[in-house]
């Protein structure tokens, strides 16, 4: 998969949970949390929607590594390789 | 023969919107069956069955607005007789605020949605000025399917207008409320226009509902606040390790065990598990946890979680998870918001470090939690970092006194160093 193909899943993920949100003017490299204002239930079905669409299986110690849009893509791109 | 009426979802419901019917006449309906479908002001709500028997006739139809307790259909005990072989069944319609309601016959197309229904995306697209907007909803008419004369695309009341008069011919007579003249001439169909609901409108109902359950609450109940701070270290550290255990979908929220720990120190105090009613505080037999979920647009609902203290913690993340779901796509219960017995807010999220909760009455209580936070924490004369969190409950004096509220929080900080109980 390539980077831009993970940053498009990722993004459909987001949007399934904020359906609300304008993702075209999400900053890449800033807070998701903050930006759409998602919570802990929000985040954990982030964690599952990317379970379901990219298969990866992502430990709760890594959830800081997943803070940001550009963050998100790297680390997935990583775990896809190593799989 | 028994009604089956217009619910009363919290205490300062009035009046709900019929959108559509999920049963027909002559079906069998059980209790908790999903009736119809009734848009309020937390959303479009999925109206239950509490009786059992046959849906004999039904007396309202989808389009209107009517008043909490009017007669919506008829539902006859097996083995009686309907209504219509024999004496006819008169609508029971309360004095109503709003519009005069009469059963219509209704032969409109099953295959258009009852509800058109018009996200903050869909108005932010549109470009529709605030009066077309309103327009629109007088008269029934999706936005969405109306080309813009206006400056820019943009949709002006003459647009909605000329598409109201194009798609469906006005009713009959007083035609929707506040409809400006020059659209109630006479026409031929008779037709209830299709209900629009736009997530401003929505927001801004909601609003209006939370501001007079607020202030009434305020101005009934005389709270008292109390709160303590709860290590969680262990609660914490047995979480993280059975989260590593779990698959991604198997994994368990903090809040969850919060929650089942208020149940259980419910139980220890069921003076607070109550209903303040006919000046009286009258304890409820079982433990449904109203959860508050805010919404991104702004506003709150607190559904319920039934039963919380008889579930597993993998059987309340289920349900909690669910029920957020519901909340902010809709699909929310009747009885899932006509009958919380305690409220929880966790408002750890955003930071802050502890709540001061208002009532949503008739509950006399609501528990309150700020953020888990790192924290110095003396243990056997030692200083060490521990995760904590403040517990607040807010508690009716008229039921309680503080007294019985410091024994709830006590017991609650207890139940939490046990996570492996819970």
């Amino acid at each position: 998969m390539t980077d831009m193909e993970i940053r498009t899943a990722v993004l459909q993920v987001l949007q399934e949970i904020a359906p609300e949100a304008d993702l075209a003017e999400l900053d890449a490299s800033a807070r998701i949390r903050d930006q759409l204002d998602i919570d802990s239930m929000d985040f954990l079905n982030f964690i599952i929607g990317l379970h379901k669409s990219l298969g990866v299986e992502i430990p709760e110690r890594d959830y800081p590594k997943l803070t940001t849009l550009n963050e998100c893509t790297r680390y997935l791109t990583n775990s896809l390789q190593n799989k | 023969m028994n009604e089956f009426v217009m619910p009363k979802l919290g205490s300062d419901m009035t009046a709900g919107t019929l959108v559509s019917w999920r049963k027909k006449p002559n079906e069998a309906v059980h209790r908790g069956d999903i009736m119809a479908e009734v848009d309020t002001d937390k959303g479009v709500i999925d109206i239950e069955a509490f009786q059992e028997g046959i849906l004999d006739k039904i007396l309202i139809e989808p389009g209107a607005h009517v008043p909490v307790g009017t007669t919506l259909a008829m539902i006859r005990a097996d083995g009686e007789v309907s209504a219509e072989s024999g004496s006819s069944v008169k609508a029971k319609t309360l004095p109503v605020a709003s519009q005069p309601v009469e059963p219509q016959t209704q032969e409109s197309d099953a295959n258009k949605p009852p509800l058109i229904e018009l996200s903050l995306q869909d108005l932010r697209r549109l470009k529709i000025s605030p009066s077309a907007r309103m327009l629109a909803r007088q008269l029934g008419v999706d936005p969405r399917q109306v080309k813009g004369t206006g400056r820019d695309g943009a949709i002006t009341r003459d647009d909605i207008d000329k598409a109201g008069r194009a798609t469906s011919p006005p009713a009959k007579k007083s035609a929707p409320p506040k409809a400006p003249a020059s659209i109630s001439t006479p026409g031929p169909a008779a037709e209830t226009p299709r209900p629009v609901v736009d997530a401003l409108d929505r927001a801004a109902r909601m609003r209006q509902a939370i501001a007079a359950a607020m202030a009434r609450s305020n101005r009934e109940i005389p709270h008292y606040y109390l709160s303590t701070t709860i290590d969680l270290h262990r609660a914490m550290d047995w979480l993280t390790e059975q989260n590593e255990q779990r698959g991604v979908t198997d994994r368990l929220l903090y809040g969850v065990l919060l929650l089942k720990a208020v149940a259980l120190a419910l139980r220890e105090s069921p003076e607070l598990n109550a209903f303040w009613q006919n000046d009286q505080a009258e304890l409820q037999d079982d433990i449904h946890l109203g959860v508050a979920v805010s919404l991104r647009g702004g506003g709150l609902i607190a559904p319920a979680i039934h039963h919380a203290d008889l579930k597993s913690l993998d059987e309340l993340m289920r349900d909690l998870r669910d029920l957020v779901k519901r909340v902010r796509s809709g699909g929310l219960k009747s009885s899932e918001l006509s009958d919380p017995t305690v409220t929880v807010t966790n408002l750890g999220e955003q930071g802050v470090e502890g709540v001061f909760g208002v009532i949503n009455p008739p509950q006399v209580a609501i528990v309150g939690f700020g953020k888990v936070g790192e924290r110095p924490w003396v243990v056997d004369g030692q200083v060490m970092p521990r995760p904590v969190i403040c517990a607040s409950l807010a508690a009716d004096h008229r039921a309680t006194d503080g007294h019985l509220g410091g024994i709830f929080l006590t017991n609650l900080g207890r139940i939490l160093q046990e996570p492996e109980l819970l």
